[in-house]
C-alpha cells in the first residue's frame, strides 16, 4: 500500500505492508533513526512521536494509519537551524545519559510545555509516565522540562512585549 | 582528609576537575543523531531472528526448518548441527564453563537459542522463525538452586565431562576457625536468611550485532553492543578461530549497559557465523522479551548471614553462606580468582576482626548470568546482606540503627584498613558521611514524628538506613583477570599541532559521559580546554587495549591511565618549553596550560608547545606530542556513603511511598559533579526499582515470569522518588586524581535502605517481622502486617 | 515483535463498516485505538486475517449530553481527561480516565474499544457496570442498544453478533447529588489493575441513597457488578455502618485468583478497603456540591 505522511513539515511517500509498524516506517522506509525501539509490549515510550499534535507510541500504530496525517519526530524539533528550548534544556540540565529515551522524553516534554509552560513537577512526572528511562532516575528530566517551560514563557513575554 | 568541597584548579573554560561542564556527546543525542546498533544499515544487509525454546528443559528430538526455508525472502536457517560442523555450537564463558551457542542435544532454559533464520527483512525473519518446527521431549525443570542440589535431581549439564551433579562451583574465603570461636563466645547472634531476587539490567536499548565478514578479504567488522570491545575481540578470535588482526569490533553509541552488554551472547556468534557463511552483512537485534528471558540477569543469591555481637553492640565476627542460582551455564563476568565476585567485601563499613564466607553455585534451568546490573561484582549482594543484618542487630539490641553503625564503623584513622577477608580499603570517613546524612535528612525529627504514631490518614512512618562501603576499579594484575586478561586499562593521547587533542580509551561509555569527563582529566593535567579534546572509544582498530566499562572501573583505571599519559606528555612538553624559552627545565613552573620561567613573565602555552613539537622540536628528541599508558591499579578504590530513606506504608493495601530519600556519597574527588550526581540518581532509582517492583521469577515448570515489560516492572517518573543528594570527599590516596568511581554506589547501597525503612515502619507499629524479601510488593507487606503467610 | 500479515480496509462510514464486517465474518476485527489489539497481534497472541480500521469513519468522535452522556466509538481516553462536560455529566467517568494505561496510550486508545474488548483487567467496564451503561450498536439488522450487563459476557467476550460494531456508549447524566470514584491498585502506571473499584452514588432530597453502583476490576473472569452491595445501599441513609457492610459485601462478590499480584485473600481485602474509601469519597463530593 502506498502511503503519504507529512513528517516534520515535509511530505514523504512510501510503499508499506498493512502490518508495517509506524516506527519501522519512520526508521527504515524514511531512514530517520532518532525514534527508537525499546520494548515489544507498548510499555517503554522510546518510540514516541507526535501525531496530529499528540504524543503517541509509534510502535503501536500501523504505518497505514498515518496515511494523510501529520507527524513530528525528534529530527523535527529544530526550527530554522536553531535547537528547540527543550533540546537546549536537556543538555543544560543533564537530562540525558545514554540518550536512548531522550527523543521520546523531549517530544512529550515539548508537548507538555506547549500546553502550559508553567507545568509543575507533579504534572511532568505524570505526563512522562508513559516513557521509561533507565539511566537518569528522571530527576534531571523533570528539571529540564521545567526549565524549557520557563524559557518558552520568557520568549513569549519578549515576543509580546 | 575529608572535605565537603573541592574547588577547581582550572577555569570553567578549560573545564578541568570539579567543573560541571555540559556534555559534549549530548549534541548528537538531543538531535536524534546518535548512532546506536539498530541504526546501522549496510548495503546488502540481512536480518536475523532467533528461534527459542518454549520449555525450560528438554531433549531436542528434531528440527524441521523446511517451511521456514520455503518462505520468500529467507536466505538461510542455521541450527546447532550446522555450527557444530565448524566447532561453533559451544563457546567458552567468562567463568571457565562452556555455553551452547545453538542448542544441539538439549535445551536448558526457556528462551534458549535453538536456531536462527536469516532473511532479507526482519518481518519475514520473524515469520520464518515461527515456522521452524522443533520437537522436544520434556525433562523435569529445576527452578531453584535448592532443588538443584537435592538427591536425585535431574542432571542439567549431562554434556559436561566429569559433571555428576548440579554444582557449578564452590568457594570459600576468610577464617573459619577464628570466626567460629567468636560466634561461640558471642553474647548475641543475629542471623538473617534472605534471597536477593533475580533482576535484570534491562537497558533501554537491547543487545545486538551487525556482523560484516568481507568475503574478499576475510576481514570481519562486527558492530556490537559491547561494554568491552577489546576483550570481546580476543575472545572472538579464540572462539571463532578468526585471526585476531582480521577482527574489528566497533561498539557504537550504546543505549545503556549496566552489565547487560558484557557477556558474549549466542546471537553475536551466530550472526558472525552467518555473515561468514553467506558473505553478506547480518544484523541481529533482539526484542525486549528476548533480552529479558535470555541475556545476563542479575543477582539471584540465596544468602544466610550472621553477626556475632557483644551485649553492648560491638560486632565481633561475621559469617555468610551463599547459594547462588547460576542458570544453566556458569557465565558470570567476574575476575577469575573470585568465584563469588567481590562478595567477600561483606563486612562492609564495619571493623570486624574475623569473617568467613562460603559460597556454592548451582545450575538451574534458567538463563545464565548473575553478575550484572551495577553490582560491582556481587557487592550489591554483600552490601545488602550486611546492611540488613546491621538494622536487625540494632533492633534486637534496642539501639538506634545510626548509633549501632557508628559504634562499629571503621574509624577514619584506621585507613588503609585490612579487612578480615583480604581487602585493603584505601580511605574513608564513615562517621562524617553518616553525620552529613543524618543532618540533611533531619533524621531525629523523623524519629520524633514516627514516635507520635501513624499519620493523620493512617500511614505508618518508617526510617531506614544503609551505610555502604563498596569496592571498585578492578584491578591489580596480581589478583584480577577476566578470562585470563589482566585488568589494566589504557589511554592514548595525541596533541595536534594547533593545540587540540585526541584521546583514545580502552573503556567504553554506555551513557556515563566519558567524552566529557575524560577530556576533563586531560584538561586538568594539560590546561587544554576540554572542548578541544576529542575522545574516542569502542573501535578496536583505533583504541588502545582495555578491559572496558563495568564494575565502576573506568575512572579508577581508565581515568588513572589518562592522568598518567597526560602527565607523561606534560613532562615532554616541559622539555620543549625549556627549549623554546632557552631555560633550564628546573627553572620552569607549571600552571594549567602554561610553563613560565620562574620569577619572570616569560612563558609558553601548551598550544605553543604543541605547535613546536611538530615544527621546532629540540635536537635529539622525537617529534610529536603523544603517548600511551597502560595503567595497572595498585589497589581497588572504596567509595562509600550513608543513605536515609523515609517511607509511609498504607496498612490497608500494603503499598508504600518514599517520602524522602537522602543520599550522601563519597567517591573521592569528583571530576564532573553534575555527571556524578546523575550517576547516583540513576542508581538510587534502580535500587528503588528492585526494592519496590522489579522481579524475575519462574513457575515450577520453569516458565519465566518477567520476560516482558508487562511483568518485569520498571518504575516510571510517577513512582520514582525525589532524591536529596549530599557529599563528602575523601580522596583515594593511590589514585592519580584521588577519584574512586561512583557508577554503582547507589545501586549497591540503596536497596537495603528502602527495605530497612519498610521493615522499620512495620516494627515500630508493633509487627514482628523477621524478614521480607525484595521486591516489597504490596501483597507481601500486607501479609506481614496481617500476619498472613503469602506466597512470593 | 511484528504481527502476522493481514488484509486492511479503512471504511469511512458506519454502513460501510458494518457491510465489511458482515462480509469478512469471524476472521475480521475492528481497529480503533489499537492499543489492546495491536500489542496482542505483535506478540502473535491474536492474528486476525482482516483489520477494519474505523479511525476514518465520521460521526463517531463526539461527546454529547442529551438526557444522558454519550461517548462515541472514536473518543479517546485522553479526550475524557480534564473534559469539563464529562466532569459535570459523570464524575465517575471523569475520575477514571486519568488512570487508564499511560498518557501516550490514552492519546490513541478509545473508551468504546476498551468496553468491547471485555478484558477483566480493563477499567472501563467496571465503570460502565456501576453506571448501568447502554452500549450503542449498529449491525446488518440496524441499530440496537445492549445493556452493559448483557454486553459483558465473559473473559474477552462480548455479546456482539457477527457484523455488528459498537458506535458509542451512553450513561445516565449525573446531578448535583452524584458522586463517583475509581480506586485502582496498580504496581506502577501502565500496569493493569491488581484490583480496581468503581463507585457511583446518588442521593435524593432526603439524603437517602437513590442509586448505587459498584464495579470491580481484575477480580473475576470478567468485570463484576457488586449487585448485593448495591441493593444494600439503595433506599438507605448513608452511614459508616452501612458503608462498612456494603464494602464487605463487595469483597464477597469479588472472585479473584491468586497470582503474581497477590493471593485472592489479599485482593478481596483491598476490594473491601477501596469500596469503603470510594463510598466515603462519593459522599464527600455530594456534600461539597
Amino acid at each position: 500500500m502506498k502511503i503519504t505522511v507529512t513528517i516534520n513539515g515535509a511530505d514523504r511517500t512510501a510503499e508499506v505492508e498493512p502490518r508495517t509498524l509506524l516506527v519501522d516506517f519512520i526508521r527504515t522506509n524514511l531512514g530517520m533513526t532518532g525514534t527508537h525501539i525499546g520494548c515489544d509490549t507498548t510499555s517503554c515510550g522510546a518510540c514516541t512521536v507526535i501525531m496530529d499534535g499528540k504524543p503517541v507510541k509509534s510502535c503501536t500504530i500501523l504505518a497505514v494509519q498515518a496515511d494523510g496525517h501529520e507527524l513530528r519526530t525528534v529530527e523535527g524539533l529544530k526550527h530554522n537551524g536553531a535547537l528547540h528550548p527543550i533540546q537546549l534544556a536537556f543538555k543544560e540540565h543533564h537530562g540525558l545519559q545514554c540518550g536512548f529515551c531522550t527523543p521520546g522524553m523531549m517530544l512529550v516534554g515539548a508537548s507538555l510545555i506547549d500546553r502550559n509552560p508553567d507545568v509543575t513537577e507533579e504534572e511532568i512526572r505524570w505526563g512522562i509516565s508513559g516513557n521509561i528511562c533507565r539511566c537518569t532516575g528522571y530527576q534531571n528530566i523533570v528539571k529540564s522540562i521545567q526549565a524549557a517551560g520557563a524559557t518558552l514563557k520568557e520568549a513569549a513575554k519578549e515576543t509580546s512585549a | 582528609m575529608t572535605t565537603t568541597a573541592h574547588p577547581p584548579r582550572t577555569t570553567l573554560e578549560v573545564g578541568g576537575l570539579g567543573h560541571s561542564v555540559r556534555r559534549k556527546e549530548d549534541d548528537r543525542f538531543i538531535q536524534g543523531a546518535g548512532n546506536y546498533l539498530d541504526d546501522i544499515v549496510l548495503p546488502g544487509m540481512l536480518h536475523m531472528a532467533i528461534v527459542r525454546s518454549p520449555i525450560a528443559h528438554g531433549r531436542i528430538v528434531s528440527i524441521d526448518a523446511s517451511a521456514a526455508q520455503a518462505l520468500d525472502g529467507v536466505v538461510a536457517v542455521v541450527t546447532g548441527e550446522a555450527l557444530a560442523a565448524h566447532n561453533l555450537a559451544w563457546m567458552p564463558t567468562l567463568s571457565g564453563d562452556t555455553q551452547a551457542v545453538l542448542a544441539t542435544d538439549k535445551v536448558r532454559y526457556q528462551g534458549q537459542e535453538v536456531a536462527a533464520v536469516i532473511a532479507t527483512d526482519p518481518y519475514v525473519a520473524r515469520d520464518a522463525a515461527v515456522l521452524v518446527d522443533v520437537e522436544y521431549e520434556d525433562l523435569p525443570a529445576i527452578t531453584n538452586p535448592q532443588q538443584a542440589l537435592e538427591e536425585g535431581a535431574v542432571l542439567i549439564r549431562d554434556e559436561k565431562e566429569g559433571q555428576t551433579d548440579n554444582v557449578a562451583y564452590e568457594w570459600e574465603t576468610g577464617h573459619a576457625d577464628t570466626t567460629d570461636r567468636a560466634f561461640a563466645d558471642a553474647d548475641l547472634v543475629v542471623s538473617l536468611e534472605t534471597h536477593y531476587p533475580r533482576s535484570h539490567p534491562s537497558p533501554l536499548e537491547t543487545c545486538g550485532a551487525v556482523a560484516d565478514v568481507n568475503p574478499a578479504t576475510g576481514e570481519a567488522t562486527i558492530y556490537m553492543t559491547s561494554q568491552a570491545p577489546h576483550a570481546h575481540r580476543t575472545l572472538f578470535a579464540i572462539v571463532a578461530g578468526l585471526p585476531e588482526e582480521k577482527i574489528r569490533i566497533i561498539s557504537p553509541d550504546i543505549g545503556g549497559g549496566f552489565g547487560n552488554k558484557v557477556p558474549i551472547y549466542p546471537g553475536y556468534v551466530v550472526a558472525t557465523a552467518a555473515s561468514l557463511l553467506i558473505g553478506k552483512p547480518v544484523k541481529w537485534i533482539e526484542t525486549r522479551s528476548e533480552n529479558l528471558i535470555s541475556t545476563g540477569f542479575a543477582r539471584d543469591y540465596h544468602m544466610k548471614g550472621e553477626l556475632a555481637l557483644t551485649k553492648d553492640g560491638r560486632i565481633t565476627a561475621m559469617r555468610a553462606e551463599i547459594l547462588s542460582d547460576q542458570g544453566a551455564f556458569y557465565a558470570d563476568a567476574q575476575p577469575t580468582k573470585f568465584r563469588a565476585g567481590l562478595f567477600h567485601i561483606c563486612t562492609g563499613s564495619y571493623d570486624i576482626p574475623t569473617a568467613h564466607v562460603k559460597a556454592k553455585g548451582a545450575f538451574t534451568n534458567k538463563a545464565p548470568g548473575g553478575v550484572a546490573y551495577r553490582c560491582s561484582f556481587r557487592v550489591t549482594e554483600a552490601s545488602y546482606l550486611v546492611e540488613r543484618l546491621a538494622e536487625d542487630a540494632a533492633w534486637k539490641l534496642g539501639m538506634d540503627p545510626a548509633e549501632f553503625r557508628r559504634k562499629n564503623f571503621i574509624g577514619k584513622d584506621q585507613f588503609p584498613y585490612h579487612s578480615p577477608t583480604g581487602f585493603v580499603y584505601d580511605s574513608g570517613d564513615y562517621h562524617a558521611a553518616m553525620d552529613e546524612a543524618l543532618g540533611l535528612s533531619s533524621y531525629s525529627d523523623w524519629r520524633q514524628k514516627q514516635a507520635a504514631g501513624p499519620t493523620s490518614d493512617g500511614k505508618l512512618i518508617g526510617i531506614g538506613l544503609a551505610s555502604f562501603t563498596e569496592v571498585v576499579g578492578a584491578g591489580n594484575s596480581k589478583e584480577y583477570d577476566i578470562a585470563g586478561l589482566k585488568m589494566f586499562d589504557s589511554a592514548e593521547l595525541r596533541i595536534h599541532p594547533t593545540g587540540k587533542a585526541i584521546l583514545k580509551l580502552g573503556v567504553k561509555s554506555q551513557g556515563q559521559g566519558h567524552e566529557t569527563t575524560f577530556a576533563q582529566i586531560v584538561a586538568e593535567e594539560l590546561g587544554i580546554p576540554f572542548d578541544h579534546i576529542k575522545v574516542v572509544e569502542g573501535d578496536t582498530d583505533n583504541t588502545p587495549y582495555g578491559l572496558g566499562t563495568y564494575a565502576s572501573r573506568s575512572t579508577p583505571v581508565g581515568g588513572a591511565a589518562t592522568a598518567v599519559v597526560s602527565r607523561n606528555i606534560r613532562e615532554k612538553a616541559r622539555k620543549i618549553a625549556a627549549h623554546l624559552l632557552e631555560a633550564s627545565e628546573d627553572d620552569l613552573e607549571w600552571e594549567p596550560g602554561k610553563f613560565t620561567v620562574r620569577g619572570t613573565d616569560q612563558g609558553v602555552t601548551i598550544q605553543d608547545i604543541a605547535f613546536a613539537a611538530y615544527t621546532n622540536h629540540p635536537d635529539g628528541m622525537e617529534a610529536g606530542l603523544e603517548g600511551v599508558h597502560y595503567y595497572d591499579p595498585p589497589n581497588m578504590t572504596y567509595p562509600f556513603g550513608t543513605y536515609v530513606v523515609v517511607v509511609e506504608v498504607d496498612p490497608a493495601d500494603g503499598t508504600w511511598k518514599v517520602v524522602e530519600m537522602t543520599a550522601v556519597d563519597d567517591c573521592g574527588v569528583r571530576i564532573n559533579p553534575m555527571i556524578v550526581e546523575g550517576q547516583i540518581t540513576g542508581g538510587l532509582t534502580e535500587g528503588f526499582a528492585m526494592a519496590n517492583m522489579q522481579w524475575i521469577t519462574f513457575d515450577d515448570q520453569g516458565n519465566c515470569i518477567g520476560s516482558n515489560f508487562l511483568d518485569y516492572l520498571i518504575p516510571t517518573a510517577y513512582e520514582t522518588p525525589k532524591f536529596r543528594l549530599g557529599e563528602t570527599v575523601t580522596p583515594s590516596p593511590h589514585h592519580p586524581l584521588g577519584a574512586k568511581g561512583v557508577g554503582e554506589s547507589a545501586t549497591v547501597g540503596s536497596p537495603a535502605a528502602y527495605v530497612n525503612a519498610v521493615l522499620d515502619a512495620l516494627r515500630h507499629s508493633g509487627h514482628e517481622i523477621t524478614n521480607l524479601d525484595m521486591p516489597l510488593l504490596p501483597h507481601r507487606v500486607w501479609g506481614a502486617i496481617n500476619g498472613i503467610q503469602v506466597a512470593p | 515483535m511484528y504481527p502476522a500479515s493481514f488484509q486492511y480496509s479503512a471504511p469511512t462510514t458506519v454502513d460501510e463498516t458494518v457491510a465489511l464486517l458482515a462480509e469478512i465474518g469471524d476472521d475480521g476485527r475492528v481497529l480503533a485505538g489499537g492499543q489492546s489489539l495491536l500489542p496482542m497481534m505483535k506478540l502473535r497472541l491474536a492474528a486476525p486475517a482482516h483489520l477494519v480500521d474505523i479511525n476514518g469513519v465520521g460521526g463517531l468522535g463526539d461527546i454529547t449530553v442529551n438526557g444522558g452522556l454519550q461517548i462515541g466509538a472514536l473518543v479517546r481516553h485522553a479526550d475524557i481527561v480534564g473534559n469539563d462536560t464529562v466532569a459535570s455529566a459523570s464524575p465517575l467517568i471523569a475520575a477514571t480516565a486519568p488512570w487508564v494505561a499511560d498518557p501516550l496510550v490514552r492519546n490513541r486508545g478509545t473508551v468504546c474499544g476498551s468496553i468491547a474488548h471485555c478484558d477483566p483487567e480493563g477499567d472501563w467496564n467496571s465503570v460502565m457496570l456501576a453506571l448501568g451503561a447502554e452500549v450503542l450498536v449498529q449491525g446488518p439488522d440496524g441499530e440496537r442498544t445492549i445493556s452493559i450487563d448483557d454486553f459483558v459476557v465473559d473473559f474477552f467476550t462480548n455479546s456482539l453478533q457477527p457484523g455488528e460494531m459498537v458506535t458509542g456508549v451512553r450513561v445516565p447524566r449525573a446531578d448535583a447529588r452524584t458522586g463517583g470514584a475509581y480506586l485502582k491498585l496498580e504496581r506502577k502506571i501502565g500496569d493493569y489493575a491488581t484490583v480496581g473499584v468503581a463507585v457511583h452514588l446518588r442521593t435524593g432530597d432526603d439524603g437517602k441513597i437513590t442509586e448505587a453502583g459498584i464495579g470491580l476490576t481484575s477480580v473475576g473472569h470478567k468485570n463484576l457488578k457488586a449487585a448485593d452491595a448495591e441493593s444494600m445501599l439503595v433506599g438507605n441513609a448513608p452511614s459508616d455502618e452501612l458503608f462498612n457492610e456494603a464494602a464487605a459485601s463487595a469483597a464477597a462478590t469479588a472472585d479473584p485468583v491468586s497470582d503474581v499480584r497477590g493471593p485472592a485473600e489479599y485482593k478481596r481485602a483491598v476490594v473491601q478497603a477501596y469500596a469503603r474509601r470510594g463510598l466515603a469519597e462519593c459522599m464527600n463530593q455530594i456534600q461539597e456540591a
